[in-house]
């Protein structure tokens, strides 16, 4: 594998534009303060109790994500282009949907292949023929980047059904503020507080049109025990809103209430982090608790907005995936600005060829996997277990799509004994409503703590650290006066 | 605000003040079981622990005899007692974690460390001075909620259900206690007396804190019907039912202010109080100590519903 491309120091010792005052700040901090530091950023996640459950921890215990103290930057011209390609890639997603929800244009051309969309396990018929607000599927959209060069950034995944991690993003910048106030200040970091704000109003302005006056919004938690329910309470309380479960709520004469002290309450947009399986057990898994009787109906009866809407997960699937560039160039007309991973789907006999003659260099993912689960990553497997692959897949090889493992790019990480670089991806958030997209600066970025991994996931033991987007050049006066700082406080220490 | 959000605060706030109750019960039976053997009766002061904390037929499916040793670990740590004062803290804190953004800071910590300090102790700490400790902690945590209670939360609907739930509990408390007791405190003239009974009267005192109160108000020994008094109709007594359905109704009303209307638990607890404000010790007696105790408990469970038919589901 090729050595990586960090994004400090591109791949020599010089230093890339936007991260001069990162560089020399690294350079002037002894590594006894960056340990103190760090200390005081997880003493503050403790205590705020951002915390993540872990499944199958017997304990139920709740954990902390790693954070690393070092940001991550991205110059202004990098962030225009990649939110230029955001943007038309969620256009794209929204027109998909809505295309094989009605008339299935995209099919009858060929672009897609029909048994793609229609067997998909997420793709629901109920959704056929459905005229949601302003056309609009995936209000919240995760975009996974990955970075190989200094100008090449590729989409790993599209994440259109409930993507999470946002509550880092924007605790991560708390954090860095509050810990590092100096270093902040020297640059201009476009700011990511507006978030709550942008998606209360993207919420809002996608509310069906039988909603009596101001909007009523609500996030839907599956509950306390969910892995990621200290987000969804931290987003409800940021976009000042109720934090409901499926027993808050009832569906009388096809309107949705919330049960209040006060009487039934209406609501009409419900941000939920429930998959569609559990949202309503009359129209899908009847087991489930999590739902709410008959929400479906009062969906498909135009009286409330569910965020993001039903049945967007056959957008997201990693087969689907692999058309995205010809979904872009169908429905906008234009070339795709950001490029996707190159992709073999071995349902195609002879990208399965291919595939099977090359599995030690690939990566094999399971198109309904995620977080990091089943897949196989072909350089570090052993043989017995590149053989089970091989085996998982002549047995049903439309499950799969294979990818060359990539040299994801690097940026300086405190790993306890030092800084050292570390293999990060990305996640944007990228929020659609009546007037058009919008994307908040940075993201998250999460990173690989083991040397050499190249697994980000949290459930897999990676971390996060604060993203940048950054006005360049940075001046030199503001150079020199951090230098000046920084020696005038090495030569105050004891 | 949900009524599930409410319905936690009101059942954080019990399940706290249940745990305190607890504490205090185990507190006077060990102090009363610690008398010489001299003064020792046929009643066995473990068992009306039990039976004040309304859980002896629980207790005898598990145990089969009450020791000092059976009865501490049922009520202070038993999975199997769902009122045990660590089932009462670990359901306080899941109700808690279910309604994070509704309760300030301070609130959460107070709830968050019990918790985490719960795990400091086990059955298995019989020795007395660690039980002690046990003991005080548990109190201390719920003196620091309600002052966390008091001093930071808003003046809102969220308030009004947290002190509710308080009272609520409280008074149910108060009562039993006094039922378990009411063949010590039987009215003048009748057969009682003794160093025995002085010690008696002192537990129950002591088991609502109200020792030092008894002897500011009446100035005088310790009498069976004014503890009875004291505990019953006494409004300056902050654990006497009086005091508790004086809070209960101007809490409710708070809540009907803010709502903007009222129902059957105003209704409720505003003709309790005034009861219980027109009520003399005599009338208590009247009726018979036991039969008034055991109907209050009862009137006081209604309420408990009808603030669940009203606001909680």
């Amino acid at each position: 594998m090729a050595k990586a491309f960090d994004e400090m120091t591109a791949l020599g010792d010089g230093c890339r534009s936007g991260y001069e005052l990162v560089q020399a700040w690294l350079a002037a901090t002894p590594a006894e303060t960056l340990r103190q530091r760090q200390q005081e950023a997880e003493l503050l996640f403790r205590r705020i109790g951002i915390t993540f459950a872990v499944y199958g921890d017997a304990e139920g215990e709740e954990r902390l994500i790693p954070f690393d103290i070092v940001p991550r930057v991205l110059t202004r011209p990098e962030w225009q282009r990649l939110s230029k390609g955001l943007e038309q890639r969620v256009n794209a997603l929204n027109m998909f949907l809505k295309d094989i929800y009605g008339k299935g244009e995209v099919l009858k051309a060929g672009v897609v292949p029909e048994d793609l969309v229609y067997r998909n396990p997420y793709f629901r018929p109920e959704m056929q023929g459905m005229q949601l607000p302003h056309d609009i599927y995936v209000m919240i959209a995760g975009i996974d980047i990955v970075r190989v060069d200094a100008d090449t950034f590729y989409v790993l995944e599209d994440n259109a059904r409930t993507p999470s991690g946002v509550s880092y993003m924007l605790e991560n910048r708390e954090v860095m503020m509050r810990l590092f106030p100096d270093l902040c200040a020297r640059h201009r970091i476009a700011p990511v507080e507006n978030y709550a704000d942008e998606l209360l109003a993207t919420l809002k302005s996608v509310a069906p049109d039988s909603a009596p006056g101001e909007p009523t919004v609500a996030v839907l938690t599956p509950g306390a025990f969910n892995s990621a329910y200290y987000e969804h309470s931290f987003l409800a309380d940021k976009l000042g809103v109720e934090l409901v479960e499926g027993r808050d709520l009832f569906v009388r004469e096809n309107i949705v209430y919330m049960r209040t002290t006060e009487g039934p309450k209406r609501l009409d947009v419900i941000y939920r982090r429930v998959d569609d399986d559990f949202i309503d057990p009359l129209a899908f898994r009847p087991d489930s608790v999590l739902g709410v009787p008959g929400l479906l109906s009062a969906y498909r009866a135009g009286n409330v907005t569910l965020a993001n809407a039903v049945g967007t997960g056959c957008a997201d699937d990693k087969a689907v995936y692999s058309y995205m560039p010809e979904i872009v160039r169908f429905y906008t007309g234009a070339e795709p600005i950001l490029s996707n991973v190159p992709t073999w789907r071995c349902r195609e006999p002879d990208a399965l060829k291919y595939v099977l003659e090359h599995l030690p260099e690939l990566v094999v993912k399971e198109v309904d996997g995620s977080g990091g689960y089943g897949m196989l990553v072909g350089p570090k497997a052993d043989s017995a277990t590149i053989e089970n692959f091989r085996q998982k897949l002549i047995r049903d090889p439309s499950k799969f799509i294979a990818q060359p493992t990539l040299a994801l790019s690097t940026v300086p990480t405190f790993v306890g004994e030092g800084v050292a670089p570390r293999h990060v991806d990305l996640r944007p958030y990228v929020l659609t409503g009546a007037d058009g997209v919008k994307t908040v600066p940075g993201g998250l970025t999460r990173v690989a703590l083991k040397e050499g991994s190249l697994v980000v996931n949290s459930s897999q033991g990676g971390g996060t650290k604060d993203t940048w987007v950054v006005d360049v050049p940075i001046t030199d006066a503001a150079i020199m006066q951090f230098q000046q700082q920084q020696q005038q406080q090495s030569r105050h220490r004891p | 605000m949900l009524s599930r959000t409410a319905d936690s605060l009101y059942w954080l706030s019990r399940y706290v003040e249940r745990a305190e109750n607890t504490a205090r019960i185990i507190d006077a039976a060990s102090r009363l079981a610690a008398l010489p053997a001299g003064y020792g009766s046929a009643t066995n002061e473990w068992e009306s622990a039990l039976a004040a904390t309304g859980s002896k037929e629980n207790f005898a499916a598990h145990y089969d005899e009450a020791t000092p040793e059976t009865v501490v670990e049922f009520l202070a740590f038993s999975p199997q007692n769902p009122s045990s004062i660590k089932n009462c803290l670990e359901n306080a804190r899941t109700n808690a974690r279910s309604v994070r953004t509704a309760l300030t800071t301070e609130l959460w910590e107070t709830i968050n460390s019990a918790w985490l300090e719960l795990k400091n102790y086990s059955p298995r700490d019989h020795n007395l001075s660690r039980l002690a400790d046990f003991l005080r902690f548990v109190k201390q945590t719920s003196l620091s909620f309600d002052g966390s209670a008091y001093r930071t939360m808003l003046r809102s609907d969220s308030y009004c259900f947290t002190r509710i739930g308080v009272y609520m509990e409280r008074a149910d408390a108060t009562a039993r206690i006094l039922d378990v007791k009411y063949h010590v405190l039987l009215p003048p003239g009748a057969q009682v007396g003794g160093s025995l009974d002085y010690f008696q009267w002192s537990s129950i005192l002591r088991s609502v804190s109200a020792l030092t109160a008894y002897h500011w108000v009446y100035r005088q020994n310790l009498k069976p019907w004014l503890v009875a008094d004291l505990l019953i109709l006494n409004q300056q007594m902050p654990r006497s039912i009086a005091s508790c359905y004086e809070n209960l109704t101007r809490y409710l009303d708070m809540l009907a202010r803010h709502y903007g209307r009222q129902g059957p638990s105003q209704r409720h607890a505003r003709s309790t109080f005034t009861r219980l404000q027109n009520a003399n010790l005599d009338d208590v007696f009247q009726s018979g100590l036991h039969e008034f105790l055991s109907e209050f408990i009862a009137d006081n469970n209604r309420l408990g519903s009808q603030i669940n038919e009203q606001y909680l589901i």
